[in-house]
């Protein structure tokens, strides 16, 4: 039976996104609540191991790291049809960049244990590094695809995918263990349903805490990140603008003009 | 190795053997934080047919160039490239290393940077060293900018988009010395690269064209989109987009302005429907005029453009169209 881990992210709703601001005098991200809802991309990421469920035998555990609340994440995605749910959650686990994520969500693959594929989103919204997918494969020594836009066979022990690539693609074939990180091309996402709620309320989510993973403090959250943030700081306004005014008649012809003043036309 | 006097590195990005332009545009950047370091240049370049490259990279800035020049490394290959690299950097301990957001970059990077047990920052958008001589690290977030430092673990590695620094002026006189890189490269069985497939780009190339348009979430629908591409097209434009309009599927990923797509600088910049989000406006903050079109006249984008129009682009671009027909109209019944 075919092990598939897919790691996801617990991320601040990105509608809601640009409420989260620098405060000018401070310096510091002004406090505001902001819903947490599944990374857009590790949807594609899990129902990309649901239509490989569909098709053959497999288990799909669903991973993430984040703060108790990250649950609900979890608990949604069983929803969807994951098979098992595990959180790694600690208080020091906070504040790290994408290697402590990295390494700290490939202990927990290396705990599940004779894992066949991790699938992870290309992207978080909110970090945006692309980075926690291929640092997992070194850690994990698994070899990676990032931006995979199409499974084109994935039976047996090799599998051959298509990937992003600038203005084109490539087809690369990968000998599973492996790790992919996916684009939105790669399928549709399935919406929850009313019997996935209702199946999902009987199961339980896994937490793993620092003991569990049996690794040093040192080597996760703020201790184990490489990168610091030494400064944040509000862009003032770049330039001052100048509205035109009137009917949506007028507001067209004064743009028109501007844009042949401006050589466009 | 004293890490105040080891060198600042450049992974080289070609295709099909030309240089990409962030190439020379990092290791011009790379030149100007060795001089304040006191310190040299290493470029890596890998490929098959590349040894011609060497000088226009030594033209640009750098002081010596590792070439691994080898029908084994004319394909990118995950496993091949980053064991290429992590040995170099093992041997020569560079104090900072930097990559482009290239498709290659933003895999290899990573990779790279794990192997190596480091910090890695994603798509920069300046680069500085500060006072104790470390590299700072600038990134735009939450509607302002951060800095990024790795003070520990070196390299400091970064990765840069195109178009975030500017191509340096060559000089043919510099000199710089070529280190082959020795082979065998042993192929990696668990991984291969089957082909890259390249196309042609559709529409104006964004980096080039002199009006350049964005839309956003704003369109609504695929149906508003379709309208601000014909405007587009009649203003002979490039058409780019916001990270939204990627997601609702209505515009392609290379499409995308901003930190993680295009760095560009059009004479003329007509947002449409875009909300100012920091990671799309950083891509085009060197545009000469800009203009924006959007409902709220409280939208975060008015306080980084030139001229606003507050409107529904969604009634507005029609209205714009067809003025500019009447207008092209026109002219040709004047001639």
């Amino acid at each position: 039976m075919l092990k598939i881990v897919v790691c996801i992210k617990a991320v601040p709703d990105p509608k809601e996104a640009c409420n989260l601001k620098i405060d000018p005098v401070t310096k510091t991200l002004l406090r505001c609540d902001v819903s947490l809802v599944l990374n857009p991309l590790d949807k594609h990421a899990l129902e990309a191991a649901l239509r490989i469920k569909a098709e053959t035998e497999a288990h799909i555990c669903v991973l993430s790291m984040g703060p108790p609340e990250a649950g609900n994440i979890v608990k949604e995605c069983m929803a969807l049809g994951a098979d098992e749910g595990i959180l790694l959650s600690d208080p020091c686990f906070g504040g790290a960049d994408a290697y402590a994520t990295a390494y700290t969500l490939a202990m927990g693959v290396q705990k599940i244990g004779d894992v066949d594929a991790v699938f992870c989103g290309m992207a978080s919204s909110d970090g945006a590094t692309e980075w926690v997918g291929p640092e997992m494969a070194i850690m994990l020594d698994m070899p990676v695809v990032t931006m995979v836009q199409e499974l084109t066979t994935c039976k047996g022990e090799s599998w051959e995918v298509k990937a992003a690539w600038e203005n084109g693609y490539r087809r690369m074939q990968v000998r599973l263990p492996a790790l992919l990180t996916v684009t939105r091309d790669l399928n549709t996402p399935r919406a929850l349903s009313f019997s996935g709620i209702i199946k999902a309320r009987k199961k339980v989510i896994t937490q793993w805490c620092l003991d569990d993973l049996g690794v040093p403090a040192e080597r996760v959250g703020v201790k184990g990140s490489p990168t610091i943030v030494t400064e944040m700081c509000a862009v003032e306004n770049r330039r001052t603008v100048a509205f035109f005014e009137g009917t949506r008649e007028e507001k067209a012809e004064a743009l028109l003009q501007k844009l042949i003043e401006g050589g466009v036309l | 190795m004293n890490i105040e006097t080891s060198p600042i590195w450049v992974v080289a990005h070609q295709e099909n053997c030309h240089l990409l332009p962030v190439t020379p545009q990092l290791v011009g950047q790379a030149r100007k934080l060795a001089d304040v370091l006191g310190t040299r240049v290493g470029v890596v370049l890998l490929g098959h047919g590349v040894d011609t490259q060497t000088e226009h990279l030594i033209a640009a800035g750098a002081d010596r160039v590792y070439l691994g020049n080898d029908p084994d490394l004319a394909i990118y290959h995950p496993e091949i490239y980053t064991d290429v690299i992590v040995k170099l950097v093992n041997e020569h301990d560079p104090q900072i290393f930097l990559m482009g957001s290239t498709s290659v970059g933003r895999e290899l990077a990573p990779l790279v940077a794990a192997r190596l047990k480091t910090g890695l920052t994603a798509h920069c958008t300046d680069l500085g060293i500060n006072r104790d001589g470390i590299l700072e690290q600038k990134i735009p977030a939450y509607g302002g900018e951060i800095t990024i430092v790795c003070p520990d673990r070196r390299p400091q590695m970064a990765t840069v988009a195109q178009g975030v620094f500017p191509g340096p002026s060559p000089d043919n006189g510099r000199r710089g010395e070529v280190v082959p890189i020795q082979g065998p490269f042993p192929i990696s069985g668990r991984i291969q690269t089957l082909e890259i497939v390249m196309d042609e780009p559709d529409g104006i190339p964004l980096d080039t064209a002199s009006c350049v348009l964005a839309g956003g979430a704003g369109a609504g629908d695929l149906d508003g989109w379709s309208k601000i591409a014909e405007l587009a097209t009649i203003l002979n434009a490039g058409l780019g987009c916001t990270r939204p309009a990627v997601d609702e599927g209505w515009a392609e990923l290379e499409t995308m302005i901003g930190q993680s797509g295009k760095m560009i600088r059009p004479e003329t910049y007509l947002g449409i429907g875009l909300s100012g989000e920091q990671q799309h406006m950083v891509g085009v903050s060197g545009a000469k005029v800009m203009i924006a079109i959007n409902s709220d006249k409280k939208s975060p984008v008015f306080h980084q453009v030139d001229y606003g129009i507050v409107d529904d682009c969604r009634a507005f671009v029609p209205v714009l169209l067809e003025k500019i027909r009447q207008y092209k109209e026109g002219q040709i019944s004047c001639q």
